[in-house]
């Protein structure tokens, strides 16, 4: 069903752009990895520190302040550069089963991350806080651990 | 023997040649090479930005350093055993490649600077510990960590790419000294 606009997007003059270029893909990969660093350190950030490890004597939502506009332009790096990578080879990314897990997991991971998450770094200690940001933490990083490996293990299939 | 033997040797170990040929075992080992950056290279980047008075401006610096370190040299083992894993998989065409020798040059680069900023602008961080603009050292020393670790990255990652590989001949004459390639010379 979606088939038709994977084969929408290959005619897409961005995406036969980067195929045309011998350095293009390579260049956008690497700008996709160092975001991925940055992203992944302010994010890491938080979450570790929802779970008490790290920089465990400063407030959560001190730390969630600091690491948000970070996290924000990681973000936005990243989409900005994956979508050139996607429209290069989205016929590929069709058959390929990470890149579905990626897609489904990204969205996941974007809603959390902006709903659950931003609340419970913003909220005020009260009983019971402590298991309830462990939670929190813990499920941020699976949900992202997920988006980064399936989104590695595109290149593999 | 030289490195290029030992690289020799090194490729018809039974080990490194089941690792490349792993369907599943080389992907992995490469995935965690690539996530485990989030934690070692993120966590640098969080020191640097704090160096350069980016981001957590309110924290003492030696906490940012501190309480991170663990994590940081945890994420570099990883990065490092991963890393020797993935050479050891395809030791001739690394040992032969420009960008791995780029990247090995940044590393020395890397830890050249990290080994100037512990020993010297750090031996005073009680001077400069709540500063939100730090001493010039030390955003010097947090701006080159950024840029080295950004082109440990960008190096790495271009391994992957075969434009220079010794079997892809003709190569500029500067290429093929800086990978190292055996050519045999043009027939007359």
């Amino acid at each position: 069903m979606l088939l038709p606009f994977f084969e929408w997007c290959e005619t897409l003059w961005l995406g036969q752009f980067v195929v045309g270029s011998l350095w293009l893909f390579p260049v956008i990969e690497s700008v996709h990895l160092l975001a991925l660093a940055m992203l992944g350190g302010s994010i890491l950030l938080v979450d570790f520190r929802l779970l008490g490890l790290g920089l465990k004597d400063r407030a959560v939502a001190e730390l969630a302040r600091e690491a948000r506009p970070w996290m924000i332009a990681g973000l936005v790096a990243m989409v900005l550069t994956g979508i050139p990578l996607f429209l290069s080879e989205p016929i590929k990314c069709y058959y390929s089963t990470a890149f579905w897990i990626k897609m489904t997991t990204l969205p996941v991971a974007l809603a959390f991350a902006f709903t659950v998450r931003t609340r419970v770094t913003r909220a005020e200690p009260v009983r019971n806080t402590a298991r309830r940001q462990k939670l929190v933490g813990a499920l941020s990083i699976a949900l992202w651990f997920t988006v980064a490996a399936a989104g590695r293990w595109i290149g593999f299939s | 023997m030289s490195l290029l033997a030992f690289c020799e040797w090194l490729a018809a170990t039974e080990g490194s040649i089941a690792l490349h040929e792993s369907m599943y075992m080389y992907p992995i080992v490469e995935s965690s090479h690539v996530l485990a950056l989030t934690l070692f290279v993120g966590f640098a980047v969080i020191l640097d930005l704090r160096l350069l008075g980016l981001i957590l401006k309110q924290v003492p610096v030696s906490q940012v350093a501190e309480r991170l370190l663990p994590w940081t040299i945890g994420g570099f083992v990883v990065m490092n055993v991963t890393g020797l894993l993935l050479f050891y998989a395809i030791p001739i065409r690394t040992y032969q490649s420009i960008f791995f020798r780029a990247k090995v040059i940044f590393l020395i680069l890397a830890g050249i600077n990290v080994w100037l900023f512990h020993t010297r602008i750090y031996q005073r961080i009680a001077e400069w510990d709540h500063a939100h603009i730090t001493p010039k050292a030390a955003r010097r020393a947090g701006l080159a960590s950024l840029i080295l670790w950004g082109a440990i990255i960008v190096a790495g990652r271009m391994i992957a790419y075969n434009w220079f590989d010794c079997d892809i001949q003709p190569q500029p004459a500067f290429v093929n000294w800086a990978a190292g390639c055996v050519v045999p010379p043009p027939a007359p």
